[in-house]
């Protein structure tokens, strides 16, 4: 990406672009397991559609976020910064985090919040190479009987669900697709 | 139009709204604080669902605004009003027409959908505080699920009346955890919060915002020996004549006429005229 194309890529029409994006987000995080189209955006690689949009939607001044691997580049942090202003900070200060999931492990670096504030935890972003409705099985809140996404590591993901009601939210991100896993799942693993 | 950003409310704002409207989906019943703003229209009008529906409408919305069941009281059709001109989005009357409803003080009788998102407006958040005026104290007991002391209330009415009095903001536990306040909707319609569509809570005053999944357990707190009973008065609506919508007792005349109709006007208007 050259210089000129850091202004690029923001939302052409914040309000509606971003109330269209957020409604989206809020679909997919009140029925984990959808799968939603989320678009607006048009970030530098290596960051997906999806993900670039939701950093618009959701991040400014008064949120941190990690970048982790591939995703924390020059052209990354340039973009994110001139859009939403938001600061960089570490994995374990974060209010968003994006990546991969294995540029974002170990789950244990994260705010999970406190027990009498446990919505003061980080949201994972996590790019995934597929999202599909196949795999682990999801049940509870927003799940009418029962669904199926493709997940990480459900193992990890287990371990998170554990901690209820504190502990960590995800959305997956795919091209211009997402879906999202709050703590508040039960995952049984497939097989 | 132009006087306004989308929905009235900054981006910054409506982006704290939605952050805070994410972590209380994802942790369903629990009291997220946000940084409530002032509103063109006073506390008691509903600041908290306003701003609940600012940062959630899109321009495609069609919006839905009831005031105790009814779309024409000046509270329900100022809210409308604003949407209208600051979101520039379609409006109904009808239930099921609408993509997003505001409601105080009830859930239409209609059986909402997954496509639609109901906002409540919230004036007393805490389900705990009229025991315990700390806040301090009260995140503490839910923390702790320290919720013994709302049973004995619960209980001292059982043995007072006979039977538990609280017929409004009746508490419930939101999926085995979080006991919550369904904001002053009859007991009636508690059982109604187990439904398909998402439940966002707004309180502006307050500043609270909560949320309750679809399909998520809403269980109306009771006893073995004293089970919850969604109650309505023992009549049929004297307009429509349905038996299973919750009424009110509304006097006619100087002589005291009473009549019991429907307090949803939209689900008793589509029952007359599909009658008619
Ligand atoms: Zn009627």
């Amino acid at each position: 990406m050259d210089g000129s194309n850091l202004y690029a890529g923001g939302f052409r029409d914040a309000p509606v672009d971003a109330a269209h994006a957020f409604r989206a987000a809020m679909t997919a995080m009140a029925r984990p397991g959808d799968i939603r189209r989320i678009a607006g955006a048009a970030p530098p690689a290596p960051l997906s559609v999806a993900a670039g949009t939701l950093l618009l939607t959701l991040c400014d001044p008064e949120t941190r976020v990690h970048l982790g691997g591939a995703a924390d580049n020059d052209a990354v942090r340039q973009w994110l910064s001139f859009h939403t202003g938001a600061p960089l900070c570490d994995a374990g200060e974060a209010d968003f985090a994006l990546g991969s999931w294995a540029d974002l492990m170990p789950l244990s670096r994260y705010r999970i919040g406190t027990p009498e504030y446990p919505d003061r935890s980080a949201t994972l972003i996590v790019e995934c190479e597929t999202l599909e409705n196949v795999g682990a099985e999801l049940s509870g809140p927003g799940i009418r009987d029962t669904a199926r996404l493709s997940l990480p590591d459900a193992g990890a993901l287990q371990g998170n669900a554990m901690l209820y009601p504190l502990g960590c939210d995800f959305f997956f991100t795919c091209g211009d697709r997402v879906a999202a896993l709050p703590r508040s799942t039960t995952i049984r693993a497939e097989g | 139009m132009s006087d306004y950003n989308f929905a009235y409310l900054d981006e910054q704002t409506k982006r704290m709204i939605r952050r805070a409207i994410l972590k209380g989906l994802a942790v369903p019943g629990y009291q997220v604080p946000f940084a409530s703003r002032e509103m063109p229209m006073p506390y008691g009008w509903g600041t908290g669902g306003v701003q609940v529906s600012a940062a959630t409408l899109t321009p495609e919305d069609r919006l839905k605004v009831i005031d105790q069941g009814a779309d024409d009281t000046t509270n329900a059709v100022s809210i409308r009003k604003f949407f209208e001109r600051t979101a520039g989005v379609a409006t109904t009357e009808m239930t099921q027409d609408a993509t997003v409803i505001q409601t105080r003080h009830r859930i239409p009788e209609a059986e909402l959908t997954e496509d639609q998102i109901l906002v409540y407006q919230v004036p007393i958040p805490e389900p705990l505080r009229f025991l315990e005026p700390r806040e301090t104290e009260t995140r503490k007991m839910h923390s702790l699920q320290e919720y013994g002391l709302m049973h004995v209330k619960l209980y001292e009415d059982i043995s007072q009346h006979g039977a538990i009095s609280t017929a409004y903001a009746y508490p419930v536990r939101v999926a085995e955890r979080y006991v919550m306040d369904p904001s002053p909707i009859p007991k009636f319609d508690n059982p109604k919060m187990e439904m398909a569509a998402i439940q966002l809570f707004g309180a502006g005053r307050e500043q609270r915002i909560y949320a309750v999944p679809p399909y998520t357990r809403v269980v109306s707190l009771d006893f073995e020996d004293y089970p919850f009973e969604a109650t309505k008065a023992d009549h049929a609506c004297d307009l429509c004549g349905a038996e299973d919508s919750y009424l009110d007792e509304v006097i006619m005349d100087d002589a005291g006429t009473r009549m019991f109709v429907c307090s949803d006007t939209d689900y008793c208007r589509s029952r007359r005229e599909a009658a008619a």
